[in-house]
């Protein structure tokens, strides 16, 4: 089948099974930011935005997205820039393969702190990014970058 | 020091970010063909027949392999030197599977879909073997797991496959059995004797295990993969496949993690025999049950531990009895078990006697292998809490105790000579150790002192400290080698090749950051390039804790000479003897400052004008001794004492690693390493079912550290040189992990006074502990 999707602005058909994941449907069309590091909707290496929201896209039908919008990390790294910047001012981005989902994810939390929908805190934050794992950097240098990013002391 | 103990940001960063296609998945031609697996259901079987014709019928199949129709060469996977110190008892494809996951067959298709298909159709007949699934129960059982001839050992490593052992070994300083009996009869002495158990614990590197390979245009076998040893996965490929070395190239893209997991070969021989037999580009891209089932764990380990020590504190005698499970392959059997003596007992280096023994079993479980840590990890755990159990027993300070017995500079341990890897080690002479200084720092940074007499408890929740050291080792002496190739530019920079793997680590970053500092110039000016086999030279690989301190001292070397070349091509253009002119960086001139010119404008000459030549070069390293990093760690806990459930809130390490090359990417693999570690401490449990099938073999039943589980980390670097390293530096990958078992067993200990000797920790344990 066909769908529609707006992909980091651009409006793209797509030939698509019923039964494929956005995720392997956006690697293949070359969004190749967007990680399969599970597979089980429980790493967020593949967050995507839908419509500004974050979703998983291997845990997401790519049929049930027909006509909405989608933002890769692709789309949104000129935008993110400083915090690229901040992230890799500490170190912490070592093996780099949740970074593109964990930005994903900061950027649509900048936005839900900007609505006031998130509480401009470490707990609240941190809650937020709880789906994005990594396993090489023990976090805690993301959350130096991530904290001075969003201006939280 | 300019350009090193400097943190400069990764090389890669940029890239890694913005999720630019760097890794080997990313990179597969788009035309790859697909290859899936089809692994065994059963923990033990024989294939009594496989019919495959169903699948082969299929459109879209290109292939399809079992073992009737892959060459029968025996191997091993582990990814180490040659020769290797794990037994060859592992074949591309066998008539018998060894555990739940184990390969039965490959199919190479169109897609992956067609190839999932294809799977479904390949009909197999098993004899279902009884498994063997109690590592304590391995040896001698009556199923043996390796019955065949072939398989052997390049060297005596102790294999006795009829009795399920993979490899054994044993040493002893002194005589430890009489030292123990006078300790027991003597009232002055006092001695612990106690078991500990460590639990599998599984890698979980984010970018599950890829790789593919195409045949390129001189008609050779091109293999791209995550791997961290690409100049390994090149030997074996070539051998299974009979081919010359020479006929291969192995590339190592970015790699999304490793943590030793990726030091072994897994995919690679398929994908090769594949891409060889079909001249086509073939990938397979494990999925991450795939990533759990069919790759490896830690080794779990059992240790009876005796301690005697006197009633002062002085340690006497240490005795280590091991047994290891190695699951269905003898990969790094015989090293793990090793380096849980090696890299734990030299530690307390003053004793009379000391004596490490062990055995390492097949079972049929999932296969053990390297991982961060490499035993130490688990000797750590068993040392640091019987070290704590006798400074109780003692009525000593625990902090005290160590600081009376750890071994300092201008010390050596007999046990650097006799256990090596796999073989006999160096002697060595520790030339850099903080070890007391990093204890008494962290002690004051997590105020040990005030916070160990006053326990607190609140309602149902009670706290405590707890206290570990550790060392680990830089690389494998006498064995790893690291060489890299320096050449100039036409505008004054350089291309810095290196055989050494990045998995992650920043170990370009690092490696350009010491090249720039030999050379005199900015790290701005190093473009790097590694991990290739046909452009870059050899290097072991990233394992062993070696990248920084073998293959920078030969990055090191090379820069060394390239600052010796531009001297004297400057001093031929400037007209002046060598010895006559300096370089600062940026321009060569002469002493007196007459004459100069510009590193920019000497190789535009170079390379154009005059004299025309290419400067290059080159650098090559195998460490004489490898000086071990050290680490002090405080764990702070909370208890909940009505489920058990801890807490750890604080963690404290003050590392010593020599010179830091660049300190914040020291200090994110220290963190690193500490939250691994707590995992393993805390829950991480590789579990399986009565019949041998992993259960955790996803992310939801097997958890790892999430962000909220992270405590307050505090991490500190002493001040340390290591005059054998390149600009004083040891290493620092694997000593993070060292010691969060012991500290948090401590420390959960000196809050309820449950001591809880198996890993995990988990709160059915410490609860159980608690109502005894
Ligand atoms: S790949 Fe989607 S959450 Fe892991
Ligand atoms: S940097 Fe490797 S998983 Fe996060």
């Amino acid at each position: 089948m066909k769908i529609n999707l707006k992909i980091n602005g651009v409006w793209k058909e797509v030939e698509i099974d019923p039964s494929d994941y956005l995720l392997d449907v956006l690697r293949r069309e070359g969004y190749l930011s967007v990680k399969k590091g599970c597979d089980t909707g429980t790493c967020g290496a593949c967050t995507v935005l839908r419509d500004g929201y974050p979703i998983l896209s291997c845990a997401t039908l790519a049929a049930t997205c027909d006509g909405h919008e989608i933002t890769t990390a692709e789309g949104i790294a000129d935008e993110m820039e400083d915090y690229a910047k901040m992230l890799a001012g500490e170190g912490a981005e070592q093996c780099g393969f949740c970074s593109p989902g964990l930005m994903v994810m900061l950027y649509a939390l900048k936005k839900e702190i900007e609505n006031g929908k998130v509480k401009k805190t470490k707990e609240d934050i941190r809650r937020y990014l709880i789906g994005n794992l990594c396993r090489c950097t023990g976090y805690a240098g993301q959350e130096r970058a991530i904290f001075r990013y969003l201006g939280v002391e | 020091m300019r350009e090193v103990k400097k943190s400069i940001p990764k090389k890669d960063s940029y890239g890694l970010i913005r999720g630019l296609p760097v890794y080997t998945d990313d990179l597969a031609p788009k035309d790859s063909l697909v290859m899936k697996v089809l692994r065994s259901p059963h923990a033990f079987a024989r294939i009594k027949n496989i019919d495959t014709s169903e699948a082969e019928k299929m459109k879209g199949v290109h292939l399809v392999l079992t073992y009737k129709n892959v060459p029968r060469r025996v191997i091993t996977r582990a990814g180490q030197g040659f020769p290797e110190p794990s037994p060859y008892d592992k074949f591309i494809l066998d008539e018998y599977v060894r555990y739940v996951g184990d390969e039965v067959a490959a199919v190479v298709a169109d897609n992956e879909r067609i190839a999932e298909e294809a799977l479904k159709k390949i009909k197999v007949e098993y004899e279902v073997l009884e498994p063997v699934l109690d590592f304590e129960k391995a040896e001698g059982h009556p199923s043996i797991i390796h019955p065949e001839k072939e398989s052997f050992s390049q060297f005596n490593i102790g294999r006795d496959p009829k009795k399920n052992i993979a490899a054994s070994y044993q040493m002893e300083i002194g005589d430890v059995d009489k030292l123990i009996k006078e300790c027991e009869e003597d009232p002055d002495c006092v001695l612990v004797r106690e078991r500990f158990y460590t639990q599998a614990q599984a890698h979980v590197m984010l970018e599950p295990h890829a790789s593919y390979a195409y045949i390129d245009m001189a008609g050779r076998l091109v293999v791209v993969s995550s791997t961290q040893t690409p100049f390994h996965v090149r030997r074996q490929v070539a051998m299974v496949l009979d081919i010359p070395i020479k006929n291969v190239r192995v590339i190592k893209p970015r790699i999304g993690g490793g943590f030793g997991g990726k030091q072994a070969l897994h995919g690679e021989l398929l994908v090769s025999y594949a891409a060889w037999k079909l001249k086509k580009p073939v990938k397979l891209v494990y999925t991450r049950r795939e990533v759990f089932e069919a790759t490896y764990t830690r080794h779990p380990m059992r240790f009876d531990v005796t301690l005697g020590a006197k009633k002062d504190g002085t340690l006497k005698v240490i005795d280590f009895n091991v047994l290891s499970d190695t699951g269905a392959y003898g990969e790094h059997a015989l090293t793990v078990l090793m380096v849980a003596g090696s890299k734990t007992l030299p530690l307390y280096n003053k004793v009379d006697g000391v004596r490490f023994r062990g055995k390492v079993v097949y079972t049929n479980h999932v296969p053990a292998g390297a991982y961060r840590g490499y035993g130490a990890i688990q000797g750590n755990f068993a040392l640091e809490s019987a070290m704590d159990i006798l400074a109780e027993k003692l009525g000593m300070d625990p902090v005290e105790l160590r600081l009376k017995n750890v071994i300092r500079e201008g010390e050596t341990s007999e046990i650097f000579k006799i256990m090596g890897e796999g073989r006999e080690g160096v002697e060595m002479i520790i030339k850099s150790c903080k070890l007391e200084e990093a204890i008494n720092r962290a002690a004051e940074l997590a105020q040990w002192k005030k916070k160990r007499s006053k326990r607190e408890k609140r309602e149902s929740k009670a706290r405590g400290i707890g206290f570990a050291v550790a060392m680990q080792g830089s690389g494998i002496a006498n064995i790893d080698m690291g060489s890299a190739i320096i050449k100039l530019n036409d505008d004054g920079s350089f291309n810095l090749l290196v055989g050494a793997t990045d998995l992650g680590t920043g170990s370009d970053t690092i490696l350009a950051q010491i090249a720039a500092e030999a050379i005199g110039v900015s790290s701005d000016d190093i473009v790097v390039y590694s991990s290739d086999t046909d452009l870059t030279p050899f290097d072991t690989g990233a394992y062993a804790s070696s990248t920084t301190y073998v293959s920078g001292n030969a990055v090191r070397l090379a820069g060394e000479k390239m600052r010796k070349l531009i001297l004297k091509e400057g001093a031929l253009k400037l007209g002046v003897s060598e010895n006559e002119v300096e370089f600062d960086g940026r321009v060569i001139k002469t002493k007196e400052g007459s004459k100069s010119i510009t590193l920019k404008e000497l190789a535009t000459i170079l390379y154009y004008t005059e004299n025309q030549k290419q400067l290059v070069a080159d650098g090559s390293f195998v460490g004489p001794e490898s000086p071990p990093p050290y680490a002090a760690a405080f764990a702070e806990v909370e208890v909940d004492t009505e489920t058990g459930k801890v807490d750890v809130l604080k963690y404290t390490i003050v590392l010593d690693i020599g010179t830091p090359i660049n300190p914040n990417l020291a200090r994110i693999q220290a963190e690193g390493g500490v939250v691994q570690g707590i995992g393993m401490t805390l829950f991480e449990d590789v579990k399986y079912s009565k019949d041998g099938k992993l259960l955790t073999n996803n992310l939801m039943y097997y958890k790892v550290p999430s962000r909220l589980d992270v405590p307050e980390l505090v991490v500190e670097f002493t001040e340390s040189y290591e005059p054998t390293g390149p600009f004083g530096a040891k290493s620092v990958a694997e000593i993070g992990i060292d010691t969060p078992p012991a500290a948090i067993a401590n420390a959960i200990y000196n809050a309820v006074g449950v001591r809880i000797k198996s890993l995990p920790i988990t709160p059915e344990k410490v609860f159980f502990e608690m109502n005894k």
